[in-house]
């Protein structure tokens, strides 16, 4: 493949000032200064928590842990780790009670039914958290996960602002060994911890490096397939990649509105979420 | 100091001997203040104090000229806004901002509804206390991230003007810079500056500067080179919808170099000197503007109109 080897690099501390900034201001416009997230001891949850601290200072950042009866021990001593070496404020929810009270009535539920529930659970312990700590939620879904749909709507997906949206795994990989996260959480492969040794890169059938170089490639610089198959790319993988992202692209946005009059949300009546402040 | 700046425009002979006298014995530098702001989004009375603030201290550093990105009055994602934050030229808030300067000219950026109620992106430059020159931007980026077509009118004219201090000075807002078009007709225009107003975000982080920054550093050193002028772009800061506008703003001499800066992302008021004799020296030394062929320029642009659209 002819392709640059640095096509996925970023200058790393010129990224790290602008998403602590970005963290800052678009808080602080909102009449904030404080976040919360949801810390996994992933890579992007790990990022967005090292990045929130030193945007608010970690006395202004509450990381919750949510975990569910089948979160592997990794994931607990990981998140811990991170949050005392930040000094960040912390809440462990578990979300187990809830999740299986909901499903001790639909027993049969399936392993992804039952991830997406999970996912929800603690987005609506996130958003409560919000209002108890006065503070707005970070979303933690990088720009591979967004654009191949691979996370919940209204789930993992859903925050106020979300430093990394604009970062591909690939690419937080090196953000993160730039903060100096544990090695832990860097040398861990890619989950959702979404059931016993899930991994995303299993689940999906490619690696994150691959589809990231293909992602960059098709929607940053718009290469048409013909393009991508002579630079090495297999066909079928392209293809497939495409129809991800297209047939996922409904979680990306609001629900779609009947328009009726003159001037319809989201559509013609258009201000800036920053509207005004 | 005017003279001296007129002393370096061809053909006019009369200021020049006046002119060398005022540029070799007691040629001053003049002092532009470069005013990084970070705009709220729509709130034009709190943005007018801001600048009304910056422009008493700009005076107070002895600055003879203040420039504010464009928008600076009204920040940049407008969309629908673009008609609530709209005024007239006259409007009070751009009279009080002006002779707020009172000898210190301003440039700063609004909303223009004209009297047949079109919207502009526009930006005025005072003088003495009283609005001396509009541009409305022509060039309206509406690709990618941009959709400014949408909301504003296209301005359709693009010429210099003569002032005081500053000799023939050209003003441009952000897109209209990055069109060849607009700087061979500031070139044609004989400008002694050339001031770009911006309000440039952030694309590309993978060298070791914003793309976007590098990209506008080059084209002001190479206008301040082709046309023989000081080029000054002020650009914002801040965020608005998660876009990042990344300041930067440079004050490059007629030799390309850089005279001033502002940092990179942070809110500043950053004062620069200029010396208005290193244009005489530049001009001596690459006489592009006097070797121009403005008519063969006209010529050849009116072939290309007719085969074009006249065939």
């Amino acid at each position: 493949m002819r392709l640059d080897d640095d096509l996925l690099a970023i200058n790393c501390p010129l990224v790290e000032r602008i998403l602590c900034g970005f963290i800052q201001q678009e808080i602080q416009r909102a009449g904030f200064s404080r976040a919360v997230l949801g810390l996994s001891g992933g890579i992007d949850s790990t990022v967005v928590v090292y990045l929130a601290a030193k945007a608010l200072g970690p006395e202004n950042v509450l990381a919750v842990t949510m975990p569910y009866k089948t979160s592997s021990e990794e994931t607990r001593r990981d998140s811990a780790e991170v949050v005392e070496r930040l000094g960040v404020q912390t809440v462990d929810v578990p979300i187990t009670d809830q999740v299986d009270a909901y499903f001790s009535q639909f027993p049969d539920a399936s392993r992804l039914r039952r991830a997406n529930k999970c996912a929800r659970e603690r987005m609506t312990v996130l958003y409560d958290q919000s209002a108890a700590f006065g503070a707005l939620v970070l979303g933690t879904s990088n720009k591979s996960e967004l654009l191949l749909g691979y996370g919940t709507q209204f789930g993992d997906m859903a925050s106020a602002i979300n430093p990394i949206g604009d970062v591909y795994k690939t690419q937080l990989r090196e953000l993160a060994a730039h903060l100096e996260v544990p090695e832990a959480v860097l040398a861990k492969p890619p989950t959702g911890d979404l059931w016993i040794g899930q991994t995303d890169e299993d689940e999906l059938g490619f690696s994150y490096p691959e589809v990231d170089s293909l992602l960059l490639l098709l929607v940053d610089q718009r290469w048409r397939t013909s393009e991508l198959v002579r630079a090495g790319f297999d066909e079928d993988f392209v293809e497939r990649v495409a129809e991800m992202v297209r047939r996922n692209h409904y979680k990306r946005r609001m629900p779609i509105i009947a328009k009726l009059s003159r001037r319809t949300v989201d559509r013609d009546f258009r201000y800036a979420r920053d509207w005004g402040t | 100091m005017a003279s001296a700046t007129e002393n370096i425009m061809p053909g006019e002979t009369g200021p020049l001997a006046e002119a060398n006298e005022v540029a070799g014995e007691n040629a001053g530098t003049l002092r532009i203040a470069l005013a990084q702001t970070n705009p709220r989004l729509g709130v034009q009375a709190e943005n007018l104090q801001d600048h009304l603030t910056k422009v008493e201290s700009a005076r107070d550093q002895g600055a003879d000229l203040i420039i504010f990105p464009e928008l600076s009055l009204t920040g940049y994602f407008l969309r629908d806004m673009v008609p609530d934050v709209a005024i007239a030229r006259d409007a009070e808030a751009i009279e009080q901002l002006a002779a707020a300067g009172k000898t210190t000219s301003v440039v700063a950026g609004f909303v223009e509804e004209s009297a047949e109620h079109r919207f502009y992106n526009a930006a005025f430059y005072s003088e003495n206390g009283r609005v001396h020159h509009v541009h409305r931007k022509v060039y309206l980026p509406t690709y990618g991230l941009f959709d400014e077509s949408r909301y504003f009118a296209s301005g359709d004219r693009i010429r210099a003007f003569d002032t005081e201090r500053f000799g023939r000075v050209g003003l441009l807002i952000c897109e209209d810079f990055w069109h060849l078009s607009a700087a061979a007709i500031m070139q044609a225009e004989q400008v002694d500056m050339l001031i770009c107003v911006a309000n440039s975000p952030t694309r590309g982080v993978s060298g070791d500067q914003i793309e976007t920054a590098e990209t506008y550093w080059r084209l002001c050193r190479s206008y301040a080179q082709l046309i023989g002028c000081l080029v000054v772009m002020v650009n914002r800061v801040g965020y608005e919808d998660g876009l990042c506008f990344w300041g930067g703003s440079i004050a490059v001499g007629p030799d390309g170099k850089t005279k001033g800066e502002g940092p990179l992302l942070d809110e500043s008021l950053t004062m620069v000197s200029v010396d208005p004799a290193d244009l005489r020296r530049e001009r001596l030394a690459t006489p592009l503007g006097r070797d121009e062929q403005l008519l063969l320029t006209i010529e050849e642009l009116d072939r290309i109109k007719r085969e074009r659209y006249q065939s």
